[in-house]
């Protein structure tokens, strides 16, 4: 459905690929319920056309895209990234999308810009999830990016995913990829681009700041509170191969990115 | 006979929710993370069968049936059993075997070291729960056997510490649990009872 160039080799991986049904059928996307399967089951009742996304905050060219915009002014790659969730399972997914640097260009960032902030679409009710009275996230979504880091070009605008528009459990209609990070730094179904000057609060870290460091980049080195990170289960796993694996410094791509963090102690900096 | 039946199809029934999860696990009818959903499902019917075994006092005390009595051994044994299979899930997906990390998971974790001791507290009841057991350790076995009081306290945390953003569930279990302990206080302490 989507037409994408395959993308350069280095955005590229050999590893075999999580099938379509596992990609889109074992999501976390909190909005629409806790369990893996939720999403998948209650995610249709998101409305995802019209959509637009607000780009404001320290940039000279504030402004708002329609999807179509995004569609049709960006050029689409397909590219294989590793996913890593910080709950220590995996997959290998070829998305379609476009360098989020890209896009950010085009409002022209501002000199005094240093962080992104991004948020999820909030609208309760086509939200289950955001009707718990238990869950205790405080919505809607927000995640951030160091402006160095948005800039990068592994990080990744995405609008699909096998070659097919995005399911909407996977974060439809647009979504961030950064494969260096623990996938909850992937925010999906963004409304909201804010350029600023100060590290955004995200709502995981805002949550349990203990547990989820605003970096939150992949390492094997550094637990998480509750449970190791030293090994990941790449799905799909089987109870006769487990599929355990090693997990990968920045998940693999620490040749690519590890000079943004040069000097910077990762234990402190999680 | 009435009773043989119903205590067999008692039996069955606690068996299906094991007979689910291993016809899944080998069809990979499980989704692409079994390890998961086996690691929730063995938890939750440990804990409700624990919460089941405790609930066969007050159920006799309330309607005089003898026959639950009866139940109690069976149901305290399989809250063990799948407490046995949701630790063999861990070391087979989690540990991949290793005494090694199983030591600093246990040393480092306090979720992991809560629900271990709660299985440990559960062995020495599986052990002794024969009519033999019972016979020799007479006073002693009844004193032994409150260890299943501690055991679903620490179920109940194990399972609250790792609720992530949404802790519903762990509380329903906790309330629970915090019911069918507070009745046997009341009866420990008569004094309550008539507050």
């Amino acid at each position: 459905e989507l037409a994408a160039a395959a993308g350069p080799e280095a955005f590229q991986t050999d590893e075999k690929l999580t099938p379509y049904g596992d990609v889109s059928g074992y999501n976390n996307f909190y909005e629409f319920g806790t369990d893996k399967s939720d999403p998948a089951r209650n995610a249709h009742t998101m409305t995802t056309d019209p959509w637009s996304v607000e780009v404001g905050g320290l940039v000279n060219k504030p402004g708002k895209l329609y999807l179509e915009d995004i569609l049709g002014s960006f050029d689409l790659e397909e590219r294989t990234y590793r996913l890593r969730c910080v709950e220590a399972w995996s997959m290998v997914i070829p998305w379609v999308g476009f360098p989020l640097a890209d896009l950010l260009q085009r409002f022209e960032p501002g000199s005094d810009a240093k962080f992104v902030e991004f948020r999820t679409l909030y609208r309760p009710d086509e939200m289950s999830g955001t009707r718990s009275l238990t869950s205790i996230i405080d919505w809607p979504y927000r995640e951030g990016l160091r402006l160095d880091e948005a800039m990068h070009p592994l990080t990744l605008l995405a609008v699909g995913l096998y070659g097919k528009t995005l399911p909407n459990q996977n974060g439809a209609p647009l979504r961030l990829v950064v494969p260096w990070k623990y996938g909850f730094k992937s925010i999906k179904s963004i409304v909201s681009i804010n350029l600023v000057d100060r590290q955004p609060a995200t709502s995981w870290q805002t949550l349990a700041p203990r547990e989820y460091g605003f970096y939150s980049n992949v390492n094997p080195e550094v637990d998480h509170p509750r449970w190791s990170q030293r090994y990941e289960r790449r799905l799909p796993s089987t109870l006769f191969s487990p599929n355990r694996i090693a997990t990968r410094m920045f998940n693999g791509y620490e040749a690519q990115v590890a000079e943004l963090y040069q000097g910077m102690d990762l234990r402190k900096y999680y | 006979m009435r009773d043989k039946l119903i205590r067999l199809g008692i039996f069955l029934l606690c068996l299906v929710p094991f007979a689910v999860l291993l016809k899944g696990a080998v069809t990979g009818g499980l989704g692409p993370d079994p390890a998961k959903t086996i690691m929730l499902e063995t938890g939750e019917w440990s804990l409700r069968l624990l919460a089941l075994t405790l609930l066969v006092s007050p159920l006799r005390q309330w309607t005089g049936w003898s026959l639950v009595m009866r139940l109690r051994r069976m149901l305290g044994l399989y809250a063990f059993f799948y407490a046995c299979v949701h630790l063999a899930t861990f070391a087979h997906f989690y540990l991949g075997w290793s005494g090694s990390i199983l030591l600093e998971e246990l040393a480092e974790r306090p979720y992991i070291t809560v629900g271990f001791a709660a299985w440990s507290l559960l062995l020495p009841l599986a052990l002794t729960s024969t009519r033999g057991w019972q016979r020799r350790l007479r006073r002693n076995w009844q004193r032994l056997h409150r260890l299943i009081y501690p055991a679903a306290v620490l179920a109940c945390l194990h399972l609250l510490w790792q609720a992530r953003s949404d802790i519903g569930e762990a509380l329903v279990y906790i309330v629970i649990v915090a019911a069918l302990l507070g009745w046997r206080l009341r009866t420990f302490w008569p004094g309550l009872a008539k507050a």
